[in-house]
């Protein structure tokens, strides 16, 4: 069994995030694993955990990501989680990667990947917490040809074939495909584990490869600002509230809040 | 207005919600405006498109195997929305900004090899006549506007972005019926069970008005369902409060996200990820008994105090003008 986990550097959600030149600011110090991928390496690490001795010694784990170098960060925290691989595919070209760059460039690393071996399963966050798009999972599996199980909040592997239960905006389903393919979880799906201290230690020494577009055999013209189909032209703060108007309850605060919303027409 | 031709999906198509309701409001100011379903379309649905001024819906004719729960997945939907613009040579294609919408639209912009553009908070054109959206990123606190550089532009739109209006004059509507071929590998829906919608409340994407529940509740949403059903409100609740069982859908920026006019936070901290789902809403008030709680620092509007105490006093009086009314 190989899993690769697709992982994202991300501005912290808790630092102040902005735009310079309508691109987003990536500054060290305040980028974090996305969120959202911890339950996507979880999901990984499960699968891995369920399987028997043989298989478990002979799978792999691997965390992939696209980004500059501190993109390490992201990396260094996926095999704190217990990840056997860390990826880091790097290049000034893929900067400006719209939705569909993106996804190209990881499609190109897995099958890159898969040059050494079959890749069974992709497994994604729901999202990632700077663009929020969810499109890039069902976007890779695409790219790769595979069926795309997108926002579980259960799985299951057996006999080779992923069962998933999901919430959609509709309904509740419950998605089969026979691997391999792209799984996508919520962040409902499990609670991620705590790193303990040994893979903490050896999180600092692991090796982490660094590809370029053309190790993974990517066009630059696909993807960063050449490929890209949209651009953003404009990006501005948006101007700040004027202060908040705070009433303490001393008995009439729910009539406080009632003159409030009639006084501003919005009853 | 120019001659473009809008495609709006409805997908289901058994009614048109306020949310398409306002695609096609929006779809009218680029050009002519026409509906892709997967299914056919009720009486009903018929009639509002055409007061919206929608002549054509373009019905996809699939597979056998597809067209039953199947015919939902992002896959198929994408492959109707790619086909359906070959065939109208459609220049603009806008959607929903639901999870399976989102999909849907990312996968037919790939298919086509055309510009994208997810949770749109506005459409227009810029001086060129290229298609632009803007969006409101980073839990609401930037605006950014990008422009699609492709012919065609795929867009899914934020609820609430717009008033809906009805067209100036109703138009008869005629379904037409396209074959759609899929060949992209889909998973198999063994089980699909639609969400009941509680025909007496609004639905939290839609909303103009949405109250949401935290922590602060203690497990007890009879408060915040008493003063949204006085507001005609939608309820919610925060990421923690559905965790704990007490509700079933969170307002975060990983569940709904929603900018309706007015947000009513009761109990909520207004935790980072709480914050990125409601923090581009227009009006935004708290209810908290923690005079520390961060959500203060957003809000237009603050009781200090307990909820319990706080929002029925609030539905009272909401009551008492409405039936003075």
């Amino acid at each position: 069994m190989r899993i690769v986990v697709l992982v994202k550097y991300v501005p912290d959600i808790n630092a102040d995030r902005r735009f310079e030149d309508c691109r987003v600011v990536r500054s060290p110090g305040e980028g974090t694993l996305n969120e959202l991928d911890e339950n996507a390496l979880e999901a990984a690490l499960r699968i891995v955990d369920s399987l028997d001795d043989d298989a478990r010694a002979a799978a792999e784990v691997v965390a992939l990501t696209l980004a500059p170098e501190q993109g390490d960060l992201a990396l260094r925290k996926a095999y704190q989680m217990g990840v056997d691989r860390g990826v880091r595919v790097t290049d000034d070209a893929l900067a400006g990667s719209d939705y569909a760059g993106t996804a190209a460039a990881l499609a190109a690393a897995v099958r890159r990947l898969e040059a050494d071996g079959p890749v069974d399963l992709v497994v994604t966050g729901m999202a990632a917490l700077d663009g929020l798009g969810s499109v890039v999972p069902a976007l890779v599996a695409t790219e790769l040809g595979r069926p795309a199980l997108t926002f579980a909040k259960k799985v299951a592997l057996a006999d080779g074939v992923l069962e998933v239960v999901r919430e959609t905006d509709e309904a509740t389903e419950t998605l089969t495909a026979p691997l391999p393919a792209v799984l996508s979880v919520a962040d409902t799906a499990n609670t991620p584990r705590m790193p303990n201290f040994k893979l903490i230690m050896a999180a600092r020494t692991k090796t982490i490869e660094a590809w370029s577009l053309a190790d993974v055999g990517l066009d630059a013209g696909l993807v960063g600002d050449a490929g890209a189909r949209t651009a953003t032209t404009h990006a501005a703060p948006r101007p700040a509230k004027p202060e908040v108007e705070l009433v303490q309850d001393k008995g009439e605060g729910g009539k406080a809040l009632a003159e409030f919303l009639l006084r501003h027409d919005l009853v | 207005m120019t001659n473009r031709t809008v495609l709006v999906l409805l997908d289901p198509a058994g009614e048109v919600r306020s949310s398409i309701l306002e695609l096609l409001t929006i779809g009218r100011a680029l050009g002519r405006v026409e509906a892709v379903t997967l299914e056919s379309p009720s009486v009903e649905a018929l009639a509002q498109l055409g007061a919206h001024g929608v002549e054509t819906v373009h019905q996809a004719e699939l597979p056998a195997d597809l067209r039953g729960d199947a015919r939902h997945l992002s896959g198929v939907v994408a492959a109707t929305l790619a086909a359906a613009v070959r065939r109208t040579d459609a220049d603009v294609v806008l959607a929903p900004s639901t999870f399976a919408a989102k999909e849907a639209v990312a996968l037919a912009g790939q298919a086509l090899g055309a510009g994208v553009v997810i949770d749109a908070a506005g459409v227009s054109e810029d001086e060129q006549g290229r298609i632009v959206g803007t969006k409101r990123v980073f839990a609401g606190s930037w605006d950014t506007t990008s422009v699609v550089t492709t012919d065609v532009a795929l867009l899914t739109v934020r609820a609430n972005t717009v008033v809906p209006k009805p067209a100036d004059a109703a138009v008869a509507t005629e379904v037409e019926g396209f074959a759609v071929s899929v060949d992209a590998p889909l998973p198999t829906v063994t089980q699909r069970v639609p969400v009941v919608r509680d025909a007496a409340r609004p639905t939290l994407e839609e909303a103009a008005t949405v109250i949401a529940g935290g922590r602060g509740t203690g497990g007890d949403f009879g408060p915040v369902e008493d003063l949204a059903d006085a507001l005609g409100a939608a309820v919610g609740a925060s990421r923690d409060a559905v965790f704990e069982g007490w509700f079933d859908r969170y307002v975060g920026q990983t569940g709904v996200t929603v900018a309706p006019r007015l947000y009513i936070g009761a109990g909520i901290s207004g935790a980072p990820h709480h914050r990125g789902g409601m923090q581009a809403s227009q009006v935004i008030v708290a209810v908290n008994s923690d005079p520390e709680a961060p959500i203060f620092e957003i809000c237009d509007f603050a009781v200090v105090g307990d909820l319990a105490d706080v929002l029925p006093q609030a539905a009272e009086v909401i009551r008492a003008h409405k039936a003075a009314r």
